[in-house]
């Protein structure tokens, strides 16, 4: 009952708000989407420091599909999230096969967000470099799915976030999940008792590249402007590690919980001491970053679950 | 043989000098402590920002903004061990590497608020060596050199005294070594001085040939985990090898396409070589 009344605010809510809210209320719900999309991964031991790769496939995709041969982003992004999936599987597919675990499969993603980002730059020629790219504009149009009035937009992202909340939930759900926290916790012991170690982490790796091509996609159309630094960088692939750890990988609000943390952090930040203080909201970040890792790496809604159920404190992550 | 090409080895040679150095000290530090400092090239920024500052608006002799950034960047180093690193000692290793690259984010946006995000030169530029048409710069060169001495006397420190002894001994057998009546956590903290030392030493040479901004950690970083990983992680020669290979693949790729291009290239092989050979190009 209580999860239909929140929904019925939600789609209420760009009646009554004003355009500044309704863009950070996108905002949440596109991180918050990409988030749990890096999360369905995360959670289950393999942590990804190259999301940003799978934003990057997923934004620029689409976007250059449009501009040079005015394929609408109807097929572009479904094409985008194709070549994201088959980029997760030429990735993890060695990675699982050949046990590259823990901090080596970290770096080996790092290593990817690196080749998509400096692929992107130096393609300049097509896709502007550093300088970043705006996909034509026409107008408001669903076939270009570009619409200058936000609302559309809200609609969009919370379609897409309650999703996203739906394939976490299907994979709670999965038999698939034994079989994945089983795997995190002693591998070995896993393939020894007869699971398909690879097939199980390359079904959610492609499961979380896809999402977040998606969510890239999404960015892209939205702010109609997309930068390989803001979409592939270091920086991005740990803000989406960030937050989801923050807000609490294990919980199927958590991801989201964290993206809200996170830009109103951000937002609070910037009002409070203007845009002089740019580094300000992340500097904090990092330090929040550091004391949830020591502290509290089950995140925060974990944290408060815990404190509920005393039962559940056998962590994977420990 | 094309004059260029040779040029664009010769200084991917001298790059691999100051890269062989940074990826020694982040080595001593896996190898002994164990953990991984994602956030190693920022220390190197610090570093940088140390010269810029105490040289080129302080107006501090050159020598003695080098020596405050060698000193200064390892005392930040026995600070990061002592408040970030020795509280997670004994979790799961993914959680230390978040912690420092909590640290590393840190440390970019805390950059940008002092400092802003202006690309700063040092302002000082050494002349450039002509030898038979090939042009190299001596501050390149300068910067090998130093790399080398540096690495040299770190091989001196670590074989010949005691305390070089113990840490070696701890990368080799960490259990064994409280038994012989050594003080891990003593070892550890000058392993992470020394780290940061060669992070600081890093950063006064690459200042002499780079502006610095807060992310320039972000250009080299990646680079250098690379080269410490297929050298086999704690192994200093493989890493020292590894160094030399990297940056020629990265100057000759820059030579035929382009410096972005190399990076991808050498990336990717990177990926590859994680799968056939996970624990580095030299055995132990």
């Amino acid at each position: 009952m209580g999860s239909i009344a929140g929904l019925g605010v939600l789609i209420a809510l760009p009646l009554v708000t004003p355009a500044y809210f309704l863009h950070l209320l996108i905002q949440i719900l596109l991180w918050g989407f990409i988030y749990t999309a890096w999360s369905t991964m995360g959670r289950f031991g393999l942590v990804s420091l190259g999301h940003g790769a799978f934003m990057g496939v997923g934004a620029y995709v689409p976007a250059l599909l449009w501009n040079y041969f005015d394929v609408t982003p109807w097929l572009g992004i479904p094409l985008g999230i194709v070549l994201s999936a088959l980029l997760g599987v030429i990735i993890g597919y060695p990675c699982f096969r050949l046990k590259v675990v823990g901090h080596y499969f970290a770096l080996v993603t790092l290593a990817l967000g690196q080749v998509v980002l400096l692929s992107i730059v130096a393609a300049r020629d097509i896709t502007g470099g550093s300088l970043g790219m705006t996909p034509r504009s026409i107008g408001r149009s669903w076939y270009a799915l570009q619409f200058p009035d936000k609302a559309y937009f809200y609609v969009i992202a919370l379609v897409v976030w309650l999703g996203g909340l739906l394939v976490w939930r299907w994979i709670d759900r999965g038999i698939g999940r034994e079989a994945l926290e089983a795997i995190s916790d002693d591998e070995e012991a896993a393939a020894a008792v007869g699971i398909d170690v690879t097939r199980e982490k390359l079904r959610v790796t492609v499961i979380s590249a896809a999402l977040t091509a998606l969510g890239g996609a999404l960015f892209g159309q939205y702010l109609m402007y997309l930068n390989p630094e803001s979409v592939s960088g270091i920086g991005v692939s740990l803000q989406i590690v960030f937050a989801a750890i923050a807000g609490g990988m294990y919980a199927m609000l958590g991801p989201t919980v964290g993206a809200l943390l996170t830009i109103a952090l951000t937002e609070g930040l910037r009002v409070w001491f203007g845009a002089n203080f740019v580094g300000a909201a992340n500097a904090i970040y990092g330090i929040l970053l550091i004391l949830f890792v020591v502290f509290m790496p089950r995140g925060i809604l974990g944290w408060l679950e815990m404190a509920r159920r005393p039962r559940a404190a056998t962590a994977p992550a420990e | 043989m094309d004059m260029f090409l040779l040029e664009a080895a010769i200084n991917g040679l001298l790059l691999a000098g100051v890269l062989a150095l940074l990826t020694l000290g982040l080595n001593l530090i896996f190898g002994v402590i164990d953990v991984v400092w994602i956030a190693y090239a920022d220390l190197v920024m610090c570093g940088m920002y140390a010269v810029y500052w105490l040289f080129a608006v302080f107006g501090w002799p050159l020598p003695l903004a080098f020596a405050a950034s060698v000193v200064g960047v390892a005392a930040l180093g026995v600070i990061v061990h002592l408040l970030i690193i020795a509280p997670i000692l004994s979790s799961a290793p993914i959680n230390q590497l978040l912690a420092t690259g909590g640290l590393l984010y840190f440390l970019q946006s805390f950059a940008t608020l002092l400092f802003t995000t202006d690309f700063r030169n040092i302002g000082v530029r050494l002349p450039i060596i002509e030898i038979g048409g090939i042009y190299i710069s001596y501050s390149r060169l300068l910067a090998f050199a130093v790399a080398l001495v540096g690495a040299t006397a770190l091989y001196l420190f670590l074989k010949r005294t005691y305390i070089g002894t113990a840490i070696r001994a701890i990368a080799q057998d960490r259990e064994i070594i409280g038994l012989m009546g050594v003080d891990q956590r003593r070892i550890y903290l000058v392993t992470s001085a020394i780290g940061g030392a060669l992070a600081g030493l890093g950063a006064c040479l690459l200042a002499l040939q780079y502006d610095v901004h807060p992310f320039i950690g972000n250009t080299f970083g990646p680079l250098i985990f690379m080269i410490c990983v297929l050298g086999g992680l704690g192994n200093m020669i493989g890493g020292f090898i590894a160094a030399f290979i990297i940056s020629q693949i990265i100057a000759i790729g820059g030579y035929y396409f382009s410096t972005e291009l190399s990076y991808v290239l050498a990336f990717m092989l990177f990926i590859v070589l994680m799968f056939v050979r996970p624990q580095g190009i030299v055995r132990r």
